[in-house]
């Protein structure tokens, strides 16, 4: 089935005091996709979500909705619906009147609000709850009843501004699949907005990865985290060590001393590049079998595997492995073809993706504890 | 329950000690008046003699309901328009609004009597264009703008604080689920400002009802609302026992007509 193209920016400019929260982006979003704007506060990811509701103009660029050009028309007249950051859920009315809110402006007759508000309620799985006072609900039934009131009106898309942030971690990793199941079934577009890698990585279709006011990749949550368009994506999805390298050929990446086998190609003959390497793709050997030796400075224990860093001519590594290694132990590296990623240089390279800070960091924490005793 | 400390317990002693002695013994004392004679023997006579002043009664109610809905006519669009604007904006309003209550009552009140006199301010300005003279001292009219004149930020302060503290993302919400402005108004701000308005209403009314002063001063002695003729049995009458039996009428009236209003406005958290 083609899917159309429902939401199209065209190189938006948005300035908040001289400063450009949004710096001409441009994106196109399909019918009945689950995208995601992943990036951390300030981004530029919340902003984006605004002027799809509305509630902001571009101060250049154009939004277009099935193809109409948005510019001027407010929110109330967009099939667009928000669920907001603390629900914006209204005290006065209770669950009924809540879901019921939207339909009554919109003049729908009492028996079809009354059998649209239970359907919804049943699909939030809040039956029973239509008189309950809102303020007294919990975080994660407030967050039903606003996903509720924003459904009954059968939005082409839902747009959802980190809606999951309030929720502690168990009650937030359920919403998460029954917001993906309630896409799933209602066939909307949903917009989530998060700054959480995981939940984006699991629950869309599509990730746009985002930071100062520039989209940095637009992919497949498994695309993102293997191919990272750049040292920023790289970093900001999952751990990372990132090296400065040179193709020197294709399939043949040189970094850390020596030259790789590897399946990145169409570089220049001897282009400087960025290297990333997950710390779950390296594997750990006896010194004398590995393909780079090093020296352990830090183990880390996080109960499914361990962390340990690796000092590799002064380039500190993170390595994650299910075996127990000893610090000042000497170990071999072990890096698999399909385990180096080959990423052109950006202005990101260079500020990512070496765990020096991250051991000194530990150390200086430890020098302050120290210190304190 | 949770026990209290010494220091708790103390903490409320110096109000409470101040409502015993200013509020509980003077009412006990308004109601013993009110049931006893000249002689101080129980009697239902100063009750039966209310019924002359039932006129004076309904005159106050009316009027000052009058001058309490018409001061919420203006300050609900103020209020709302204020609490929109930037917080310096904001900042100026509010000392516009609360510019006259640093002058005393009395003087306000008595600047009012020159500009509305017959040959005050206002008639010596349209006589200078051969405009007949208006009557406005002594009028009614005169009396019910005294009473918004004097008491209107006590209707556009608790309104305004209300309105400010609405959430945006509620005011935002209502647009996204297909609010326009006129829908928005009466689905999410009205009802949540409820309670502004009923403090301003009861903080309008209730000095309204029971003023002696405007009435004397803006009515010309041709309006008497039941404030002066409280005042007039204290003062000039010297009959203790009817005023305080018609004092403890209005504080009744006044009291029965704030829990109709809190019910009628749905809101039982709040009481007068």
């Amino acid at each position: 089935m083609e899917k159309n193209t429902i939401i199209e920016l065209k190189n938006i400019t948005v300035e908040f005091d001289g400063e450009k929260v949004l710096d001409d982006m441009s994106l196109s979003i399909r019918d009945g996709e689950f995208v995601t704007f992943l990036g951390s506060s300030g981004c530029g990811k919340t902003t984006t979500l605004r002027l799809i509701a509305g509630f902001l103009e571009p101060d250049s660029g154009e939004v277009f909705f099935d193809g109409k050009n948005m510019r001027g028309v407010p929110p109330y007249k967009r099939e667009v619906n928000t669920i907001f950051q603390r629900y914006a859920l209204f005290p006065h009315y209770n669950v009924y009147e809540n879901i019921a809110y939207g339909l009554r402006v919109r003049k729908v007759p009492e028996a079809q609000i009354k059998e649209q508000v239970t359907e919804m309620l049943r699909l939030v799985n809040l039956q029973g709850f239509e008189k309950r006072n809102v303020t007294k609900l919990s975080g994660g039934q407030q967050q039903r009843v606003a996903i509720a009131r924003a459904l009954v009106l059968k939005p082409k898309i839902l747009l959802l501004d980190e809606p999951l942030a309030a929720l502690d971690l168990k009650l937030r990793k359920d919403m998460q699949n029954e917001l993906k199941n309630i896409q799933k079934q209602t066939g909307i577009t949903f917009i989530f907005v998060t700054h959480d890698q995981e939940e984006a990585l699991s629950m869309s279709d599509t990730v746009v990865v985002m930071n100062e006011g520039k989209i940095q990749q637009i992919g497949s949550p498994i695309d993102i985290y293997n191919e990272p368009e750049n040292a920023f994506v790289a970093d900001f999805i999952g751990e990372s060590n990132i090296l400065d390298g040179i193709m020197k050929s294709d399939y043949n990446a040189c970094f850390a001393g020596r030259c790789f086998p590897c399946l990145d190609k169409g570089f220049e003959p001897g282009e400087e590049v960025d290297i990333v390497v997950r710390p779950e793709d390296v594997d750990i050997v006896k010194a004398d079998q590995g393909m780079l030796r090093g020296t352990v400075t830090s183990v880390t224990f996080l109960g499914v595997h361990f962390e340990i860093i690796v000092d590799i001519g002064g380039f500190k590594w993170m390595i994650q492995t299910t075996d127990e290694h000893k610090e000042g132990e000497v170990v071999g590296l072990v890096i698999e073809p399909d385990a180096i990623h080959v990423m052109k240089k950006s202005k990101y390279s260079g500020q990512f993706g070496d765990y020096s800070s991250y051991s000194d960091e530990i150390d200086t924490l430890n020098v302050i504890e120290e210190e304190e005793n | 329950m949770k026990k209290r400390s010494f220091a708790q317990r103390i903490a409320g002693a110096p109000y409470i000690l101040w409502a015993a002695l200013f509020i509980v013994i003077p009412m006990a004392i308004v109601v013993y008046y009110a049931f006893t004679d000249a002689n101080g023997q129980f009697s239902f006579d100063n009750i039966k003699q209310l019924a002359d002043y039932k006129e004076t009664f309904l005159i106050s109610f009316e009027y000052s309901f009058i001058a309490t809905v018409i001061t919420l006519i203006i300050s609900y669009p103020f209020a709302y328009l204020m609490s929109k604007k930037s917080a310096a904006s904001q900042r100026i309003m509010m000392m516009l609004v609360m510019l006259p209550m640093w002058m005393n009552l009395l003087i306000r009140t008595y600047s009012w009597m020159n500009i509305l006199e017959r040959n005050g301010i206002i008639n010596n300005f349209l006589e200078q264009f051969g405009i007949e003279p208006l009557k406005m001292i002594g009028t009614p009219g005169a009396v019910i703008f005294g009473m918004i004149y004097n008491y209107i930020p006590y209707m556009i302060i608790p309104i305004y604080n209300v309105m400010s503290k609405i959430d945006k993302s509620l005011l935002e919400s209502a647009e996204d689920l297909g609010s326009n402005g006129l829908s928005k108004l009466r689905r999410v701000i009205l009802p949540l400002s409820m309670p502004g308005v009923i403090s301003g209403f009861t903080m309008v009314f209730v000095p309204s009802v029971s003023t002696f002063y405007i009435s004397q001063k803006l009515g010309g002695g041709k309006v008497m609302l039941i404030g002066d003729a409280i005042e007039r049995q204290m003062q000039t009458s010297y009959n203790y026992n009817l005023g305080a039996s018609l004092s403890l009428v209005l504080m009744i009236v006044i009291l029965i007509s704030m829990i109709v209003v809190n019910r009628f406005a749905g809101d039982d958290d709040l009481l007068i």
